[in-house]
Order: C-alpha cells, then sequence, then structure tokens
C-alpha cells in the first residue's frame, strides 16, 4: 500500500472538504457555542453528511452504509479537525459502528447499523471513569440479576453522551480495577431508569457528559461480545477510535499551521514581514517537518488498522503519541507566533488550542501510547 | 477510477517477485552479511584498491553485483537490476527483514550516480554508470571550499578554458574519503564575472591526474575520512562537464537532494537490536520487565515513537515520489529530521552503555566503536547542509516565507 491517497480518496477529501469549509467553518462552532446550543452540533448539518453516505462510512454495505475503510474515515476526521466541526461522526459512525460491527450480534448489527448508516441513530462508548484514559481500570460494576445484569456506576466525558440514543457501557462482570479479565460491553438505552446524565460544557465547547448508573436493569440480550471478554473488543475499537483522533489532530495542526505561516506572511514589525526572522523561520520549518512524519504516521496507523484491526497496535500507539505532540507543539506555536492576538478570542487560534488539549486527552495521551510502545517492545 | 488501482495480475506478480527474492536472498546472504555493521572498517566501499575486510563480504558483495541488485533500479544497459518502483520497495523490505547489509556503499549510487542518470549523455552513462555498480570506480565530492561551506555557491575553485580542456586550480576541504578515491565529482568557476550561481560547473576527473593533492584531517572521533584537496593545474577534457557549462549548479541541486536522502537514512544503516534492550543489558530491569531508570526508559520510548513515525514518512516521501507529487525540497525536510534523530539516538546509547561506553582503546570496545560513532553522528546535522541551512530551505522553498 503506498502511503499516497488513491484516486478516490483524493475525491473523497475534496468534497467532505467543500463540504465542511462551506457549511461548519469554525464560525460554526463559534456560533453554537456563543448561543449555548443544548445539542452543541448542527442536526440539520448531520443529516446532510448522513445524505452523502459518511454516517455510514464504515457499516457495512448490506446494513446500509458505504463499507468503506479506516483511511476513508480518517480522510473525513482530517477535514473536521480543519474547521473543528463539531459533529457525532467520531463518537457514531467510527467508534460505535466499529464496536457493533466487530462485536455485536446478527441480531445487533441489523438493529443498530443501518440506523446509524442513515444517521439516525447517535450512539456513544462510555469507557473512562477516572481523569486519566485508563481503560483496563474500569470499575462499574455489571451484577447478575435473572436473566439479565444490573449495573452501577460512573462514567466521565462520555463524548455525545448528553444526545446519544446509545450508549455502548464497558462494565466489569468479574475481577478488579486494571485486571483484563473480566470486562464486558453493554448496549444501554439512556432512556432506561436509573441512568443520570449530565451535560458537561468542555474547553473546546464540544460535547460531552457524565453518566451515572444506579442500578440500570438490562437483559442478557444487551451484552456486545462476550461476557467478561471485553478487552479484546475493547482493544480494536479504541485503536480505531484513536486512529480517527490522531487524523483530526493531523488536519487541526495543518490548519493551524497554515493560518500561522499566512500571519508570518503579512504581519509587519520594524520594518519587516515576521517571517523574515529566521528565529520565526526555522521554528515554522521545524513545525512543518513534525506534522509531515505525524502525516505519514497516522496513514500508516489508518492503513494498518484497515489491514488487520488486531496488528495495528504499534503504529496505531506512534500515531496517537505523535500526533498528540505535534499538535500540543503546532497550537503553542500558532498562539505565541500570532502574538497578542493569538490570545483573543475573537480570533480562532485559541479554539485551535482548546481542541488539540481535548483531542489529546481522548482514548489516551502521548504519555499513555508511548507507554503501550515500550511494554510491547519489552523494555 | 480504474487506473488508480493496482491490477491483480500485477499484485499476483509482485507476491511472485518477493517470493523469489526471499528464497535467492536466504540461498546466498551469507550469515555474517545479516548482522548490524559494527564500524566503518566493516563496510565495503569498492575502487582500484579495493579491500574486503572478510570473505562473506566478497562473495555477498559479488553475488549482488551479479544480479545488478548494487543499484536494483538502475536500468540493466547501465549495470543495474532493471527493477520497477515496486520490485524494489520489495527488495528492501526483504533485505530489511532478514538484516541484509548492502553490499557496496558509494557516492557514486547515492549521488553522482542518480546525477548522471538525468544529466549525463550517452557517453558519460556509458562510461561511468557500470564501473559504479560493480564497485570498480570509487568517488569523491568536491564541493565545499575553506569559504563556501553553507554559502556553497561563492566557491572560488577555477577551471579556465585552454583548448579542449579546462585547466583547474583551487582547494577544496572536507573531502570525504579523497585519499581514497579514484575519481572526482567537482564544482568548478567556469565564469567569474556571472552571478554567483551562473557560473559554475560540474566536472569529472580522474584523482590520479597531474596536479592533485590531498592531506587529510583527523576527527573528534579519532578517524581522518576526510581531506583537503588542492589543485595546481589540473588538465580536464571539457567532455568532462557534466550538462551545460556554466549551469552546473542545477546538477549540484539535484546531486545534493539524493545526497539529503541518504544521510537521512543513515541511521537505519546501523540498526542492530532495539535501543529498550541494549539499555536493559547494562541498566537491568525491574521485577516486571521494564527498565531500571525511568527517566532513560521515556526517552528511549519516545524515540522509538518519533523512530517509527519517521520511517513512515520515508515511506511515503518515497510514494510521493513516484507519484509525481513531491516537492524537491523536501528531501530537506527529511535530512533535518533523521540527522537530528540520529544524534538523538547516540546520545541514548551512550547514556544507557554508561561508563562502558566511555572506553577509546580496548579490545573489549572494539577500540571504542560505540563512543567514536556518537561523535561521527554530530557531523550528520552538518555535512550535506546543516540543519540550519535545511531549515532555511523548507521555511523559503516549502513554506515560502520571504527573505534572501
Ligand atoms: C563529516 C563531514 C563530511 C563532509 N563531506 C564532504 C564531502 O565529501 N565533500 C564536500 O564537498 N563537503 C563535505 N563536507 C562539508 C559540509 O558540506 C560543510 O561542512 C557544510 O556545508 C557546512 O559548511 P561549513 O563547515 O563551512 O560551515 P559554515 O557554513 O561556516 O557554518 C557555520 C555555522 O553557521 C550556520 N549558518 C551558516 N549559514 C547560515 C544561515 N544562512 N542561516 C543559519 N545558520 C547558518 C551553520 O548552520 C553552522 O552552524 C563534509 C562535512 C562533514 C562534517
Amino acid at each position: 500500500m503506498a502511503l499516497v491517497l488513491t484516486e478516490e480518496q483524493s475525491m473523497l477529501r475534496d468534497s467532505a472538504r467543500g463540504l465542511i469549509s462551506d457549511k461548519a467553518p469554525v464560525s460554526h462552532l463559534r456560533h453554537l457555542r456563543d448561543s449555548k446550543d443544548p445539542t452543541g452540533f448542527s442536526k440539520e448539518f448531520w443529516h446532510s453528511f448522513a445524505e452523502m453516505g459518511f454516517a455510514g462510512l464504515l457499516v457495512p454495505e448490506e446494513f446500509g452504509g458505504s463499507g468503506l475503510g479506516f483511511m476513508e474515515a480518517g480522510i473525513i476526521m482530517e477535514e473536521i479537525g480543519r474547521t473543528l466541526m463539531p459533529s457525532p461522526f467520531l463518537a457514531t459512525s467510527v467508534v460505535a459502528a466499529s464496536a457493533l460491527n466487530r462485536g455485536g450480534n446478527a441480531t445487533q448489527k441489523s438493529e443498530f447499523l443501518p440506523k446509524i448508516a442513515s444517521g439516525s441513530l447517535l450512539a456513544t462508548l462510555a469507557i473512562d471513569e477516572g481523569a486519566k484514559h485508563r481503560p483496563l481500570q474500569t470499575s462499574l460494576q455489571a451484577v447478575r440479576a435473572g436473566n439479565g445484569f444490573k449495573l452501577s456506576g460512573a462514567k466521565a466525558l462520555v463524548v455525545d453522551g448528553h444526545v446519544a440514543d446509545l450508549l455502548i457501557v464497558a462494565a466489569r462482570t468479574a475481577g478488579a480495577a486494571g485486571e483484563r479479565e473480566g470486562l464486558t460491553l453493554f448496549l444501554v438505552n439512556p432512556a432506561a431508569k436509573g441512568v443520570a446524565i449530565e451535560r458537561t460544557i468542555m474547553v473546546d465547547a464540544h460535547n460531552a457528559a457524565r453518566i451515572e448508573l444506579a442500578n440500570v436493569e438490562v437483559t442478557a440480550d444487551s451484552v456486545l461480545g462476550e461476557v467478561d471478554q471485553g478487552a479484546t473488543l475493547l482493544d480494536g475499537v479504541l485503536d480505531i477510535g484513536r486512529g480517527a483522533v490522531a487524523a483530526e489532530m493531523v488536519g487541526l495542526s495543518d490548519e493551524v499551521f497554515n493560518r500561522t505561516v499566512e500571519y508570518l506572511k503579512n504581519r509587519k514589525q520594524f520594518g519587516k514581514l515576521i517571517g523574515e526572522f529566521q528565529a520565526l523561520q526555522h521554528r515554522a520549518a521545524e513545525l512543518y517537518v513534525d506534522i509531515e512524519i505525524t502525516r505519514a504516521a497516522t496513514m500508516k496507523a489508518l492503513q494498518a488498522l484497515d489491514a488487520d484491526v488486531a496488528k495495528a497496535a504499534s503504529a496505531v500507539a506512534v500515531a496517537k503519541a505523535r500526533a498528540g505532540t505535534t499538535a500540543t507543539r503546532a497550537v503553542q506555536e500558532g498562539v505565541q507566533m500570532h502574538g497578542g492576538m493569538g490570545m483573543t478570542d475573537q480570533f480562532d487560534i485559541g479554539f485551535f488550542m482548546k481542541r488539540a488539549r481535548v483531542c489529546e486527552e481522548l482514548f489516551g495521551d502521548a504519555n499513555y501510547h508511548t507507554e503501550q510502545l515500550a511494554k510491547a517492545r519489552g523494555y | 477510477m480504474a487506473d488508480a488501482k493496482i491490477s491483480d495480475s500485477e499484485t499476483a506478480d509482485l507476491e511472485q517477485f518477493r517470493n523469489e527474492t526471499r528464497a535467492w536472498l536466504d540461498a546466498n546472504c551469507p550469515p555474517e552479511m545479516r548482522k548490524p555493521v559494527t564500524s566503518d572498517t566493516d563496510v565495503f566501499w569498492g575502487g582500484r584498491n579495493a579491500k574486503f575486510s572478510s570473505e562473506p563480504q566478497r562473495v555477498w558483495f559479488e553475488r549482488m553485483r551479479d544480479k545488478g541488485w548494487t543499484v536494483p533500479d538502475w536500468p540493466r544497459v547501465y549495470g543495474g537490476g532493471g527493477l520497477s518502483a515496486a520490485e524494489h520497495k520489495v527488495l528492501r523490505a526483504e533485505m530489511a527483514r532478514m538484516g541484509a547489509r548492502p553490499p557496496l556503499s558509494s557516492f557514486g549510487i547515492w549521488m553522482l550516480g542518480p546525477a548522471l542518470l538525468k544529466y549525463g549523455n550517452e557517453a558519460q552513462k556509458k562510461e561511468h554508470l557500470p564501473k559504479i555498480a560493480a564497485g570498480e570506480i570509487r568517488w569523491c565530492q568536491g564541493y565545499s571550499e575553506p569559504n563556501a561551506g553553507s554559502d556553497l555557491a561563492s566557491l572560488q575553485t577555477r577551471a579556465e578554458s585552454d583548448g579542449d580542456d579546462f585547466v583547474i586550480t583551487g582547494q577544496k576541504i572536507w573531502t570525504s574519503y579523497a585519499n581514497y578515491a579514484d575519481w572526482i565529482f567537482c564544482l568548478v568557476r567556469t565564469d567569474p564575472a556571472a552571478k554567483k550561481h551562473d557560473g559554475i560547473s560540474f566536472i569529472l576527473f580522474d584523482m590520479a591526474s597531474k596536479g592533485v593533492s590531498t592531506k587529510p584531517i583527523l576527527l573528534i572521533s579519532g578517524y581522518s575520512p576526510f581531506c583537503e584537496t588542492f589543485f595546481d593545474g589540473v588538465r580536464v577534457p571539457t567532455s568532462h562537464v557534466v550538462g551545460t557549462v556554466n549551469r552546473g549548479w542545477d546538477v549540484a541541486k539535484y546531486l545534493l537532494q539524493h545526497e539529503r536522502a541518504m544521510i537521512s537514512g543513515m541511521g537505519e544503516r546501523g540498526v542492530g537490536r532495539p535501543l529498550g534492550q541494549i539499555a536493559a543489558d547494562s541498566v537491568g530491569t525491574d521485577g516486571q520487565g521494564k527498565l531500571d531508570d525511568s527517566m532513560l526508559r521515556g526517552k528511549i520510548a519516545t524515540f522509538d515513537v518519533d523512530e517509527a513515525a519517521l520511517a513512515a514518512c520515508a515511506e511515503r516521501a518515497v510514494d510521493l515520489a513516484k507519484a509525481g507529487q513531491a516537492h524537491p525540497a523536501f528531501s530537506s525536510a527529511m535530512k533535518y529530521y533523521g540527522t537530528e534523530l540520529n544524534k538523538r539516538r547516540y546520545e541514548i546509547l551512550m547514556s544507557a552503555g554508561g561508563l562502558d561506553a566511555l572506553e577509546w582503546e580496548s579490545e573489549r570496545s572494539k577500540q571504542g566503536a560505540r563512543p567514536r560513532a556518537w561523535l561521527r553522528t554530530k557531523a550528520n546535522s552538518i555535512e550535506g547542509g546543516t540543519s540550519e541551512v535545511m531549515l532555511g530551505i523548507v521555511a523559503k522553498r516549502i513554506l515560502d516565507l520571504p527573505g534572501a
């Protein structure tokens, strides 16, 4: 596989870019934020997105989707990163769709996947409980009760948790926090008795919720995959999410960088364009190199996911670690080189900085993934 | 779009090529040539006075040469293997898989060859390329001068026309292996009146010519792979100019792109065991198998992330070039990152080695192979254009930032 977009992929990118930059530029996010929009994204736009086939991009054709790959999902994520468009794409179309597709039985698939493909159902994965991403630290309890289970515990930072029609909840059916054995994924209806959802307004003006479950009853049919064996399913689904977030960060970094370079070419001080100062030129050049290297690592990870999700872990760790570090650097340099302007809310740069911080934490930060790589390599 | 896809039969052909290549390499690459190179003297450079450091080295070189695989992607008529870009990628991957060393290291292969293929006339290609491929002639690079380093185009070595010859007078510096080389590719000023870049020619000549002398320079690593090189009225036929007289800068720049790409990949050639395992040998591990020095472990892991990302980017650079989408200055970006990363690798190796890595002259340390290699890497961000100059090129040529 060449690390270059094919003709079809370039066309996909162009059409996504056209649509997103036209209908959801950064001002779109700004408007949603300022108007304290209760949904946090445009439902109307989500429907046009779905009509283009994007919502069901990863859903197999037999369930009404377009059956494309993770490389294609990454292309959309990169474009989303360029305008910071808030949308259910990551949580529903990438993560939840992959969870159902990989772990679901025939009934679950035919019930949910077509609705995801048509854009009519929003779903999300509820995983982290503490401040940092630690999937194995899950302690939300699922105890057997009659034919089904009772779920109790809490989840933090559930992306789109306040609008989701379906929650995929990681719970412990056995073992203790930190262990691989004993994790199980459940499909939970957010309207069920005992579910409390609080929308959190996050730094990046995107959507997330804190969710509490108090003795929530679910039937045995709502188990996704195998009881106690959820860790492996989760590994794959999370890696898919990580690859997608890395792609979003590449788009975000690239966009903030392009804006910064434009600024260097236009802003004058000391009678010169500030881009003539070598101190800034070299920092811009270093950042360019960082972004290109991160882009390649991310493409490599998405290709590895397309080839075999189970074997992609190291490539994904490299991509997510690099993307986190690079995006952090890109937004920091972006603000710094814009000088005082970069610190104003009126200017868009700050939006990139805030989103980068959230993307860095989502599904594990650079330290987490660097650590995973060290472990995989046995030192 | 059907034409963007590789057809099934091409994929099948490539799979067959992979299987055959793997089998051939397995049968023909001696086990000794599957171990990482430990020192500079362990590399085969070819040339009139070529010396093999071992019998397996000779066997490996000759077998690869006979297949045209010292330069797998050059046309067969010039001694190459005639492989397509896709086949070449397969061959490289298969060699990397078994840890096979390159059979021949040569400035002719890395730098001059590509420039001749693009700018040389047919006679020059027929004359020089097969000898490069067969390791018969060893080349050196006469670019830098005492007052023309980063500002290469300010070079002053003169070439004055005299009948069918140029008469060359001047001095070069930092000429790597000039004292071992058979021929030199050299930048000379053929029009002193023209603007800096417009009066330079790219010329080839035999180091045994009358008037050429060299004097080695000792490096901090204790090696002296470079020389000062002096030209005192050296007569060279005008037919030895590559490309057009006074348009040598184009050739020089094209060659530099290849040099930079080569230097950026230099770290890979030394790959042996992963850094984390090397470090575990000296600092030990805790009960969970983690390195007993958490700061060092963190540095290594970050290095591993960056190295894997760079490898992906190097692969992508080749793919972009193949697709005709590469920026001509991208090799500067890769050169910058690759050399800075390689310096980081050796800093980590030194710190992992601790006191053991400080031995300079002893059997045990292979005459200080590690510290010498560490010191040598410091030149990576200088040779072929400094890191500062690479960043300047990225800023101006790729980002289009203003200024000189
Ligand atoms: C190991 C080694 C092998 C070499 N092999 C060869 C060879 O085979 N053939 C050959 O011809 N040459 C060779 N060279 C020479 C090499 O190309 C030059 O050393 C290099 O181009 C730098 O030139 P300089 O040493 O004159 O440093 P200078 O140009 O004097 O640079 C000094 C410092 O100033 C900085 N600087 C200069 N200009 C700028 C600028 N515009 N902006 C920012 N910073 C700047 C540099 O980055 C550097 O830090 C070799 C060098 C080394 C170290």
